[in-house]
């Protein structure tokens, strides 16, 4: 039986005259988690928009969740897939709080012209608690911690009930305490949902224990891809970031825990 | 103004009728509109489109058809024309807009130098003059208003999506492109139904005062949409009876009516205490 849910073939990108993504091809199995690192401007998150068809394919095809993307069915895919940005800048004063912000993440599937349920917002009210942010429903979205938004930002990926989870640098700009509550859950609902997951980072630091597949990116081109013991050694993260990286001090510790 | 209190035998009057209900509808859309401009914080992008509307307007008048549909023709046009601007960032959005706007002025001056003889009409066009509102200019100013409040009741949770979180929005499944395309287009719809009441020069204040003031007030969007409608209205209606009783131009009183609202919103919001944008790197 297939279970290949998101399958690249030769996907070219490019802004103007820059290449984002150069004959990237790329196969992920259902219930798969893959870390996707590299330097800034490698293609990492120009990877994630082609899987939720926010990005233009000048070159290549993409099937994902068993279609093939068009420019006409890529809005009811999105639906089944979360994603969840590195932490945004919000205006304080917007007005919206965090329940209605969760809800947000429902309104794709609900369609036009419906409004939510109780049972949706039921559903929010668990899925905040779930994530540790049950107390701040009623807060407004601007006056949340950048870990805290995350969480919001978490719960709302997770009320859309995705089969792929695609996760940009969420960890970006938190303090180290809140990426360590990040990351845990992060890894609680890949397992809890069997999702499969793509998570992008620079901050190798940052990466789950989880994974299982690392992708190497570099110039907008899979540089390499393999599990996490082969792709983490000196010499190869050395030359993927172009600067000396220590395995020892700085991804061993935090992998370990 | 008597010694007892206010003569309101004005209000017998139908031309003063006909100014309450333009008021009351006027402040009613331009609130409304006004809402999604300072939400998203497009506010030049409305004052653009309002320019635009003002120069079809004038465009109508020098070439003899309807100066409405000149208005609606070119704030749509440039709804469609700014809106792709501001996205793409092909260029910075300060400078097109501004580009877009300074253009619409010129043109607004160059049809009103080109017109032969009186130039009343344009003037009001100017200035607004809802005391001479007509039975035509009502009606269809009652249907946009129903039809902008209308598509608020269905499309409420989409446009909350757009206008709070559109990037989320567009990653969920909703059509935010349209939506937010959608939201452009009723301003410049508001705007020209609106022009005849309020005036070019003047209606940009009445979309942005009473929504800015609301926004000041609330964190809920259905609160802040009822508060801007509120102040809207009051601002019309304040105005007129402010124009009728010391004398002076309906559209200017409405929009500084409008303004010392915001003043007095701004200075007693309780979001006076809230820091300005959250500044990175966040604390967890």
């Amino acid at each position: 039986m297939d279970n290949t849910v998101i399958e690249i073939q030769d996907a070219v990108v490019s802004y103007r005259e820059d290449v984002a993504l150069q004959g990237v091809s790329l196969e992920v199995r259902k219930g798969e988690f893959i870390g996707i690192i590299g330097p800034n401007g490698a293609g990492k998150t120009t990877l994630l928009t082609i899987v939720n068809g926010l990005g233009k394919l000048v070159h290549g095809q993409a099937r994902v969740l068993g279609s093939w993307l068009n420019g006409s069915n890529s809005i009811n895919l999105r639906k089944r897939i979360g994603y969840v940005a590195q932490v945004e800048r919000i205006d304080p004063r917007l007005p919206i709080n965090v329940r209605e912000t969760v809800m947000v993440g429902c309104y794709g599937r609900l369609g036009l012209c419906r409004r939510p349920t109780r049972a949706q917002w039921e559903r929010v009210d668990e899925v905040l608690e779930m994530v540790g942010i049950a107390h701040l429903s009623q807060r407004p979205i601007g006056h949340l911690s950048g870990g805290e938004y995350q969480r919001a930002a978490i719960a709302r990926a997770l009320v859309q009930q995705p089969e792929i989870f695609l996760l940009d640098e969420p960890t970006a700009s938190i303090d180290q305490k809140a990426q360590r509550e990040i990351l845990s859950l992060i890894q609680l609902i890949h397992r809890e949902y069997d999702m499969t997951t793509l998570f992008v980072t620079h901050d190798l630091r940052t990466l789950p224990p989880v994974c299982q597949r690392l992708i190497l990116m570099k110039d907008g081109r899979i540089w390499q891809q393999g599990s996490p013991e082969s792709m983490l050694r000196e010499e190869v993260l050395t030359q993927l970031f172009g600067a000396p990286i220590s395995v020892a001090t700085e991804i061993a510790p935090v992998r370990a825990e | 103004m008597t010694g007892a209190g206010m003569d309101f035998s004005i209000l017998q009057y139908h031309f003063m009728q006909n100014a309450i209900l333009a008021g009351l509808l006027g402040g009613i859309t331009c609130s409304v509109v006004g809402v999604f401009v300072v939400t998203m914080h497009l506010s030049f992008i409305g004052v653009c489109i309002a320019h635009a509307a003002f120069a079809g307007a004038l465009l109508g008048l020098w070439l003899g058809f309807n100066p409405l549909i000149g208005a609606l023709l070119f704030s749509l046009a440039a709804a469609a024309i700014i809106g792709p601007v501001a996205d793409r960032g092909e260029l910075n959005p300060d400078t097109s807009i501004g580009i877009v706007f300074s253009l619409m002025l010129g043109l607004a001056f160059l049809f009103m130098g080109l017109m032969q003889g009186a130039r009343t009409e344009a003037l009001n066009l100017f200035w607004g003059s809802i005391l001479t509102v007509t039975q035509q200019d009502l009606i269809f100013l009652a249907a946009i208003t129903g039809v902008i409040v209308g598509l608020v009741a269905v499309f409420y949770k989409e446009i909350q999506a757009v206008i709070c979180h559109r990037e989320v929005a567009l990653a969920v499944g909703i059509p935010a492109t349209v939506v937010f395309y959608g939201l452009l287009f009723s301003t410049g719809v508001t705007i020209t139904a609106s022009l005849q009441s309020i005036g070019g020069l003047l209606i940009y204040s009445l979309i942005l005062n009473p929504a800015a003031a609301a926004y000041q007030l609330t964190y809920s969007l259905k609160r802040m949409l009822f508060i801007a409608v509120a102040f809207g209205v009051i601002s019309c209606w304040a105005g007129l009876v402010a124009s009728y009783f010391f004398d002076v131009p309906s559209g200017a009183a409405i929009v500084i009516t409008s303004a010392i609202i915001f003043g007095l919103a701004t200075a007693f919001s309780p979001k006076r205490k809230v820091k300005g944008w959250q500044q990175a790197p966040l604390a967890g």
